[in-house]
């Protein structure tokens, strides 16, 4: 069972009759973020994705917890749970462990996921319960009006660090590959046809899937983005990682690869100065992490180089199928549990 | 030699040693041995919260007591008629406990110069009549076992460590329990490991012969069985109980069991016993972290599982914003807080009664939970399936306050027949239940108990979102409109205020008691044999017992005005008065310990007396 359930995250999730549209998983509530705020597309972005897997939209659920961001569930036709913050990985732990018929997506922000819920995003990672776990990136705190966050770079300027920020930030995917990660991909709110391309990967993913997506909170972090987005600089640090294909970026004169670095990890290197079959090409499928890591590091220092795409894609066992086997397997030892012979199941005695 | 053999109607027994010495093991293999021959009893277990601590300390010191008798009994005995102690320390942190003229079995190997010094004897207890007022059997115990066991393919550690088993043979001979399941227990339990079994059985079987051949017991004791109410019985511990009962639950449910828990002191077992059975379809999880196993019991429960979680106060405090989670959503929740000595890690292996104000208010917001607190060891067990009733039927997460005394502590259980237990099934919502008969209102409610609809994923047409915000009444949607949320805090607290509880029964056999003493949990069984004893004695007392904490049953005004006194014994600081004096504005009187130990029924039947000589 376990075997077969590789590559189909959504196999045992019941599918529709007919065909959906996205105003199928529209719901009726007015959606309240700012106007400009990249939650609007990533929302749209979903909603018109959904109809292409085709499952039946009562079998999807979106849990959220605290933030802009997870506000999320509110708006989609499917059932929901607004939870309390940081803990949105746990209650869909325990709603995916025990309905592995249901398509789970828990919807989180760069406070809620690495803040005050980091802990359960590693377990989450770590254990590989089946869910796609959508983190919106903003680098900043927007609900509570903006102070720095766990992604913030260093020196931030916000409410609460007039003077800026002292500590050095997360970067969610090496988190993610540190924590056990068998899925781990990064995309932006702008780019609609790679947003859904990932999607579509993680949701095929049977295991849990991080998704961090880049979004612009236009109120309290304005441009955080503006690099990966504006023509002028966009090619020349946007590193778009495909499964088997040598990485490679920027164009002309720009033109960048990356290879294997000698002392470990990988470099960026011009590209008219490295032979063709130097250059790294990428494996999302790699067993071993440590080059998955290594790419996830060409940001540093900030911005430098951005990797999107699948980092890694690796197959094991979820950690809701092995529950399930494992309960199967205690029945099919000793048979179905019968209440009276467990009360009865001590040394008892008859008293007349 | 024929040896004399005298009747007793009870025998009051502890165990005691180094907390590597297998103290527990021992009263656990007594305790079955007891529970099999048929006499009513009730356990004790006390241990450090260390696995082993400093040997040959007071510190390490674990003991077992276990009271037996040929009637029925409620508590595990004030004093102890026999001190196994195993080494100096577990002589002298239980000689106090130890009335004059009781029996008193050394093991004189331990009683070296360096082990009586490690606790403060300047001279051998055994030996300079210090000991004088009691019947002291000095017998070499290790050295005993260990030349028992010559011969045995076993190192000679493995054979010292046997000599709890020679106790244990000697200590049934002294009783006449039967042998045969202890010896099975330990076949069975070294299975993989022939010699250490073959050594540990010849041990205990050693220990028999010693007492039957050695003229330092002249004399051995018969308890009869008791006379019980009819049916099987068999012994039980009060977490065990409460780990069926949820099973039960689940069973009468029809809801698979999903519990999300994270290993406390005294609150794993719970967890140990439910993860063995899952040819029950019950999913355990062990979570990262208190909050998270919370946190997945909710999310089962929104799925249609029924929710449980399982912990101590530590694990309450850090569960608090999800249980007014499941507060808010309407979600069936079931918390286990198996009480212990607090604040903070407190006393983690010894009992209190500490966490009922934290039951009752420890979440922000208005935001009322139902309390369920079983009364003895197999009482955990019909608690456990009441509180997942309550839970079901009005979409509620529900406190279950059980102790550590009652979680380790056992008693004779005889065994309901499944027909006798409740059917608490739910019906979920499967058609959308709006006017207009196409909406789906996840919080429309029955206009009885008020609770809401409840609508699992997966069901066609009934897509809805839940959360922490306030709802609109009835539909669920967000609102902040202030007339709403007033409305829905009364809804909330309205919807608690109405659980079908049963009215507080009193006993008082003569009808013309002045004084009642009332009480809750784990302190019933104290109580009710104080209250025997001054009975006994000729004096007027009623007792009640509160097992649901909140609501409270609808008689309890009624019933605390009716005394001229009502005497509350608690094992903390007044909890349940507070709330009583507020509620009912009833001079409650307090007696409170916090020894993280039960009360003593001789102490309380002092307690007692002086409230009703006040007068």
């Amino acid at each position: 069972m376990t075997e077969s359930l590789n590559g189909k995250g959504l196999a045992l999730v019941p599918r529709a009759e007919g065909k959906q549209t996205l105003k199928d998983f529209k719901s009726d509530q007015e959606v309240r973020w700012c106007p400009g705020c990249g939650d609007y597309a990533i929302l749209a972005a979903v909603q018109s994705f959904l109809p292409e897997l085709g499952l039946r939209r009562e079998n999807i659920v979106f849990v959220s917890g605290i933030g802009c961001s997870s506000r999320f569930p509110y708006y989609m036709n499917t059932y929901g749970f607004h939870s309390i913050h940081g803990r949105a990985p746990a209650i869909a732990t325990g709603l995916a462990a025990s309905r592995p018929d249901l398509s789970v997506w828990v919807i989180t922000g760069d406070g809620d996921a690495l803040s005050i819920g980091g802990n359960h995003l590693i377990h989450a990672l770590r254990r590989n319960v089946n869910l796609n776990i959508l983190l919106f990136n903003n680098r900043i705190y927007g609900l509570t009006k903006g102070q720095y966050s766990p992604t913030s770079e260093v020196g931030k300027i916000t409410k609460s660090t007039p003077m800026g920020s002292l500590d050095k930030p997360f970067n969610p995917i090496s988190l993610a590959i540190g924590a056990e990660a068998g899925f781990v991909a990064r995309t932006i709110d702008s780019d609609r046809k790679h947003l859904q391309s990932v999607l579509r990967e993680a949701a095929a993913h049977r295991g849990t899937s991080l998704v961090e997506i880049y979004q612009n909170c236009n109120i309290f972090n304005d441009g955080a983005f503006d690099a990966l987005k504006e023509p002028e600089t966009r090619d020349d640090i946007t590193i778009r990682l495909e499964h088997g294909q040598p990485i490679v970026f920027g164009a002309g004169e720009n033109e960048r690869a990356v290879r294997p670095a000698p002392q470990g990890g990988v470099e960026v290197v011009r590209r008219s100065e490295v032979a063709d079959d130097e250059i790294l090409v990428h494996d999302a499928h790699r067993p071993d992490p440590s080059l998955a890591f290594a790419l996830s590091r060409l940001d540093e220092p900030a911005f430098a180089h951005v990797p999107i795409g699948i980092f890694r894609s690796v197959d094991r066992p979820a950690y809701d199928v092995l529950m399930s086997e494992q309960l199967e397997q205690a029945t099919a030892d000793k048979g179905k549990g019968q209440l009276s012979d467990l009360l009865l199941g001590g040394d008892t005695w008859r008293i007349n | 030699m024929t040896k004399q053999v005298q009747q007793l109607d009870r025998v009051i027994i502890r165990f005691a040693g180094d907390s590597g010495d297998g103290m527990q093991l021992t009263g656990d293999r007594f305790t079955a041995e007891t529970a099999k021959f048929g006499n009513d009893l009730s356990t004790l277990p006390n241990f450090p919260a260390e696995i082993r601590a400093p040997a040959g300390t007071l510190p390490g010191v674990s003991s077992f007591q276990l009271h037996f008798a040929d009637h029925d009994i409620l508590t595990p005995g004030d004093a102890p008629n026999v001190l196994v102690a195993m080494n100096p320390a577990a002589l002298k942190a239980n000689l106090g406990d130890l009335p004059r003229g009781a029996d008193i079995i050394a093991n004189t190997d331990e009683f070296t110069k360096r082990n009586l010094q490690k606790v403060g004897y300047a001279a051998n207890p055994l030996e300079d009549d210090s000991l004088a007022e009691w019947r002291l059997h000095s017998v070499p115990l290790t050295s005993l076992t260990v030349k028992a066991l010559e011969g045995f393919e076993i190192s000679k550690k493995d054979a010292e460590r046997a000599k709890n088993m020679f106790a244990l043979g000697l200590l049934s001979w002294l009783y006449h329990r039967p042998t045969e399941a202890t010896i099975k227990f330990l076949e069975a339990k070294f299975a993989k490991k022939p010699d250490i079994a073959k050594a540990n059985v010849a041990a205990f079987q050693a220990g028999w012969n010693y007492g039957e051949t050695t003229e330092s017991f002249s004399v051995s004791y018969e308890i009869k069985p008791a006379t019980l109410a009819p049916g099987v019985y068999r012994n039980i511990s009060g977490n065990q109980a409460l780990a069926y009962g949820l099973i039960a639950a689940s069973v009468q449910s029809g809801l698979p069991l999903f519990l999300g828990s994270y290993p406390i002191t005294p609150a794993s077992d719970i967890l140990h016993e439910l993860s063995k059975h899952k040819r029950f379809g019950i999913r355990t999880f062990q979570a990262e972290d208190e909050i998270a196993g919370v946190g997945a019991a909710v999310g089962a429960a929104f799925g249609g599982a029924l929710g449980v979680t399982t912990t101590s106060g530590p694990g309450v405090a850090l569960k608090a914003e999800t249980v007014g989670l499941a507060v808010a959503t309407e979600l069936p929740l079931v918390v286990v807080d198996v009480q212990r000595a607090g604040p903070s890690t407190g006393m983690p292996t010894k009992t209190e009664q500490t966490d009922l104000l934290m039951a009752m208010f420890g979440r922000n917001g208005e935001s009322p939970v139902p309390i369920v607190a079983p009364a003895t060891p197999s009482d955990c067990f019909d608690a456990a399936i009441e509180a997942a009733r309550i839970a079901l039927k009005y979409r509620t997460p529900v406190m279950l306050l059980s102790d550590g005394y009652l979680a380790n502590g056992s008693e004779p259980w005889r065994v309901p027949e499944v027909s006798e237990l409740p059917d608490i099934s739910v019906e979920f919502t499967t058609e959308p239940n709006g006017e207009d008969g196409t909406t789906f209102l996840p919080f429309k409610r029955d206009p009885e108990t008020l609770a809401r609809a409840w609508a699992v994923p997966g069901t066609p047409g009934l897509e809805h979102r839940i959360g922490g915000i306030e709802k609109a009444d009835g539909t669920g949607n967000i609102s902040y409109d202030p007339n709403n949320h007033d409305r829905m805090v009364r809804l909330r607290q309205a919807k608690i205020d109405g659980i079908d509880v049963p009215p507080l029964e009193v006993d008082d056999p003569d009808g013309d008691a002045r004084v009642l003493v009332l009480g809750w949990g784990s302190t019933y069984g104290p109580i009710a044999a104080a209250v025997r004893r001054v009975r006994k004695e000729g004096g007027k007392v009623a007792q009640a017992h509160l097992r649901h904490l909140n609501p409270l049953p609808a008689n309890t005004g009624d019933v605390l005005r009716s005394y001229d006194k009502v005497l509350l014994p608690e094992i903390n600081l007044g909890q349940l008065a507070l709330l009583l004096r507020a509620r009912f504005l009833v001079d409650v009187i307090s007696y409170n310990r916090v020894r993280g130990l039960p009360f003593k029924a001789e102490e309380l039947a002092g307690v007692i007396q002086d409230v009703i000589n006040s007068d």
